[in-house]
């Protein structure tokens, strides 16, 4: 049904710090903040151990950082001693003054503000192994720092060029231990470190910068996943700032993602943020829009499958014959598509409760274990408040768990509703079955498994008692079982009709109104629930890679998916199934609320490259992508590469080891996915011309 | 708003086409030719009559009738995009003469929402036709295959005399933006004398300012056998890109055209 397995293994991460801060004035200056509060601290407060202890561990661990970066001081002056090339000597000699001066100290050039905010980016992932540590809005926290560099004459445009390529090799040294499950729903080792370029300030101007333009160049430079690079969108965006983007998006790494300010901002002032920080804000991991230095969110709680319910519907509320969810009607017994209806948002109620309940419990458990001093030194308002983020200290509190599957939930409920109650083509018991049967179109080892699980709980719930000899019978006669030529010619009937229905993705304004609803079952019941921090749930619809283990724990679904094959991702059309190409696509997706979804929404096209080739080519990219935010849709991704080329690299992995693509809100080597997951973005309908 | 209901013969509406006309456009095809061009990778454009052409194995019914407004329904989805791009609706065939009334009310219907409206045609019909249409009609992509009357005949099955003198025509009117376009066909007019003609007539045009050279390609040849039809072009390869660049070269140095090699 769901998994919060992503917080529940390692730390939480996806945060984004006050780089700022650390780059004006070092950690000196922040230990220095630290011992003035503790001095304001009275042993008789009520919160005087907690308060005082917090700051303590905030003036330990900055200690620590400054020795850790005095080490490196002292190895690269050893290494510079030693350099016989005058001109890695002197770099070397500059290293160990930088380390010697930040992160301890406020940054007093581009090199030292870039070597600082390497420390923090690394170190951060180091203190609590949580991912998607974003930098964030890099362009406009790092511009002062080159422009006063510029102006004073001591470094030029390429020089600077040359230390951000440096950061964005580094920033694929890192990587991390992940738990099975995780790394599948995680998959190709991505830290998703997020970096935002353009967008607007507080103010709502725009504040493009020539670094903006040097962050896309960078990505071009080293053709490596990461950072997720990613840009902001308005209307004020200049078109120069675009055309550089989609360029880059031309050359297949999947980068930048694009994303839409006029969606975003009212959606998280929806959630309470002002309307100068909504302004103000960048992407964390992949798709989830947040205020840098304020805000801890719990961005990426849990995966939510929004398919399962269904499949409890179809069973009353049992599953492979254990009751875990909500006693409903036998489907057989329900007359209308409202009671269909009511009986999924009563299964979705119920589990949505469930996650709640499971994400919270780890939120205590983080808050009681494991509270993180460094990385709650650099997010307002721990250090005035004397609370850790795990504790409530951040001025916003969000929790964030991602559904996924409503392409699959809009076409099947739409199915349901147009074959089985309007047109009364096919009735309950046969849709029913069909699914359990996979449309007769074979049982894998987890149907036959599930299948033997339920007859053997049912046997046991009756009282019989149930040996292993038992259980093998039950096997045997589940994988013998014959399904009849008559069942066989029935299943293929009702998969053509099913084909038949109008689908999700084809710009039909009656399903596309039906998807919009089937997303609220998701997003509205969350947003009412509270978190330990003081803060609320919101919903995001994406699924990272998800999509596909947990399509894989997932039987057939009534829009004609067979058992075990992978979801919808996002809010993507259902693969394949949208054939009217990008535009219809993305006004059908458009006609989703975006808005509701405030923690984001992930939408991928996939193109061919001659799409985009020349500069009409990139033109028309552009253009497409603002009409689909003109819509009010909220993010958009792109994969451009040929179908031939990702099964050519599926076949021959050892000549396509830099092949990059667009897996969910990052972009990971294509050869380092699983089979079942490079066959899924193979098949994402290709959107090309003719 | 009587262009509204006027009816036509369509066998597809392809949207988000960026290979025919300025921006991101809708292409409606229309069905029926005078033209019967053995290279047509739309073989199921050319009869007006309802066909039914075999696609993987399946039937399919090629053509349908449709009203000016059930039209526009399909052509209006897309108005940001055409926003955004400066793209619009493109007319094309078969030949969308071949049906005057729906071709005129169809660029009526857009123009009168503000939908930029493009047309790609052979001219092949009488110039009173044409001329009722171009009140209505921002970019003419005529092609011209052709400067030999005997060999257009031979190759399309008419020859070419009522559309180079309907091109003159139509830039004399100077009531649109006439670009012309040539498909490359190896064997028929892929030699540089043959280009270089067709480059000097249209640079003669008043106002003509541009042309497009459009390899051929084999994306139709399954059509034809859909449609139990022999394809006589199974042996020509599509001409190779060096071959496009010298070409187009040719084009640049016989005339001030500007030259693509593509839509």
């Amino acid at each position: 049904m769901f998994t919060p397995g992503n917080y529940f293994y390692n730390g939480v991460g996806h945060v984004t710090v006050k780089y700022e801060k650390v780059l004006e004035i070092g950690y000196r200056g922040i230990i220095n903040e630290a011992k003035e509060l503790l001095n304001q601290c009275n042993f008789g407060d009520g919160d005087y151990a907690t308060r005082s202890r917090f700051l303590q561990a905030v003036i330990i661990s900055c200690e620590a950082v400054i020795r850790y970066a005095n080490r490196y001081a002292l190895l690269a002056a050893q290494m510079a001693q030693k350099e016989k090339d005058p001109v890695r000597k002197a770099e070397l000699a500059q290293i160990a003054k930088n380390c010697s001066r930040v992160p301890e100290n406020g940054a007093a050039s581009f090199w030292e503000a870039c070597q600082s905010f390497w420390f923090v980016q690394q170190l951060l992932q180091i203190e609590s192994s949580g991912h998607s540590i974003s930098p964030g809005r890099f362009d406009q926290y790092m511009y002062p720092y080159y422009k006063a560099d510029l102006d004073k004459g001591v470094i030029t445009r390429s020089d600077a060029q040359e230390l951000i390529d440096c950061i964005w090799v580094k920033l694929n040294d890192l990587n991390k231990c992940r738990d099975a499950a995780s790394a599948e729903g995680f998959a190709g080792y991505s830290l998703f470190q997020n970096l935002i370029v353009g967008g607007q300030n507080k103010e709502g101007l725009d504040v493009t910068n020539d670094l903006s333009f040097m962050c896309i160049s960078a990505s071009a430079h080293v053709f490596l996943p990461q950072p997720s690079l990613s840009i902001r969108v308005w209307n004020g965006s200049p078109q120069s700032l675009l055309l550089k983007a989609a360029a880059l998006t031309r050359t297949g790494i999947g980068l930048p993602a694009y994303y839409n300010d006029e969606v975003i901002i009212p959606s998280l002032m929806s959630r309470g943020l002002t309307l100068q920080d909504a302004r103000e804000y960048n992407i964390i991991g992949c798709v989830e829009p947040q205020k840098a230095g304020k805000t801890e969110g719990w961005h990426d709680a849990a995966f939510y499958n929004m398919c399962r319910p269904l499949e409890v519907v179809f069973e009353s509320g049992y599953d492979k014959g254990e009751f875990i969810g909500v006693a409903t009607k036998p489907v057989e017994e329900m007359t209308s598509f409202e009671e269909f209806y009511d009986a999924y948002k009563a299964q979705m109620n119920y589990f949505i409760s469930l996650l709640v309940n499971a994400d919270n419990s780890i939120d205590v458990a983080h808050a009681t274990l494991c509270p993180l001093p460094f990385e709650s030194c650099m997010v307002d308002d721990c250090m005035k408040r004397g609370k850790s983020l795990q504790e409530g200290g951040a001025v916003y509190n969000f929790t964030g768990p991602q559904g996924f599957g409503v392409a699959n939930m809009a076409d099947a409920l739409y199915a349901v509703k147009t074959l089985v109650f309007d047109e009364k083509k096919v009735t309950m018991a046969e849709l029913k079955r069909a699914l359990k049967l996979n449309f007769g179109k074979g049982l894998d080892d987890v149907s036959v498994g599930d299948m033997a699980m339920g007859i053997i709980r049912g046997m046991q719930a009756q009282g019989v008692a149930v040996g292993s000899g038992d259980v093998a019978k039950v096997v045997a006669q589940i994988r013998s079982m014959d399904i009849s030529d008559a069942d066989k010619k029935r299943f293929a009937e009702i998969l053509e009709m099913i084909d038949q229905v109008p689908k999700f993705g084809n710009d039909d304004e009656v399903v596309d109104a039906f998807a919009r609803d089937v997303a609220y079952t998701y997003t509205k019941p969350l947003q009412y629930y509270k978190n330990p921090r003081g803060g609320m749930f919101q919903a995001g619809l994406y699924p990272v890679s998800a999509n596909v283990p947990l399509g894989a724990q997932t039987g057939a679904t009534p829009d004609g998916r067979l058992a075990h094959t992978p979801v919808a991702d996002g809010v993507s059309p259902s693969a394949g199934k949208d054939v009217h190409g990008p535009t219809a696509a993305a006004n059908s997706v458009a006609r989703l609320d975006h808005g509701i979804a405030s923690n984001g929404t992930l939408f991928n096209q996939k193109f061919h490259p001659t799409a985009l080739s020349g500069e009409k080519g990139l033109d028309n990219f552009v253009a497409l992508i603002r009409s689909y935010f003109d819509q009010k849709g909220s993010h958009m991704q792109f994969n451009v590469v040929s179908r031939e080329t990702l099964l050519d690299a599926q076949a021959h992995p050892e000549n396509y080891k830099h092949l990059v693509v667009r897996v969910a809100g990052y972009s990971a080597l294509f050869t380092t996915l699983s089979k079942s997951l490079q066959d899924d973005i193979i098949r994402r309908t290709e959107q090309g011309w003719k | 708003m009587e262009y509204l209901e006027t009816k036509g013969r369509i066998f597809d509406i392809q949207r988000y086409s960026i290979h025919d006309g300025t921006g991101i456009r809708t292409i409606v095809f229309l069905k029926g030719c005078v033209l019967r061009c053995r290279w047509c990778c739309n073989p199921e454009s050319q009869e007006y009559a309802i066909q039914t052409m075999m696609v993987q194995g399946k039937p399919k019914i090629i053509g349908r009738d449709v009203t000016v407004r059930e039209v526009m329904e399909t052509v209006e989805k897309d108005r940001p995009y055409y926003r955004r791009s400066g793209g619009g609706l493109t007319l094309s065939g078969g030949e969308s003469l071949c049906q005057p009334l729906f071709a005129r009310d169809l660029l009526h219907a857009a123009k009168a929402i503000g939908i930029p409206t493009a047309l790609e045609s052979m001219a092949c019909a009488k110039y009173e036709v044409i001329e009722s249409i171009l009140p209505y009609l921002d970019q003419y992509l005529m092609d011209i295959k052709h400067m030999n009357p005997q060999k257009h005949k031979e190759f399309t099955g008419r020859s070419n005399e009522l559309m180079l003198e309907n091109a003159r025509k139509v830039a004399a009117s100077g009531m649109t933006e006439l670009i012309i376009r040539v498909p490359v066909i190896p064997t028929f007019n892929d030699t540089p004398e043959e280009i270089r003609d067709i480059a000097r007539f249209a640079d003669k045009l008043p106002g003509v300012r541009r042309i497009h050279l459009l390899p051929y390609h084999r994306l139709g040849q399954d059509k034809y056998d859909g449609l139990g039809r022999e394809y006589l072009m199974k042996d020509i390869l599509p001409p190779a890109n060096e071959h496009m660049d010298m070409l187009k070269r040719v084009v640049q140095e016989n005339s001030k055209l500007i030259c693509q090699i593509g839509g």
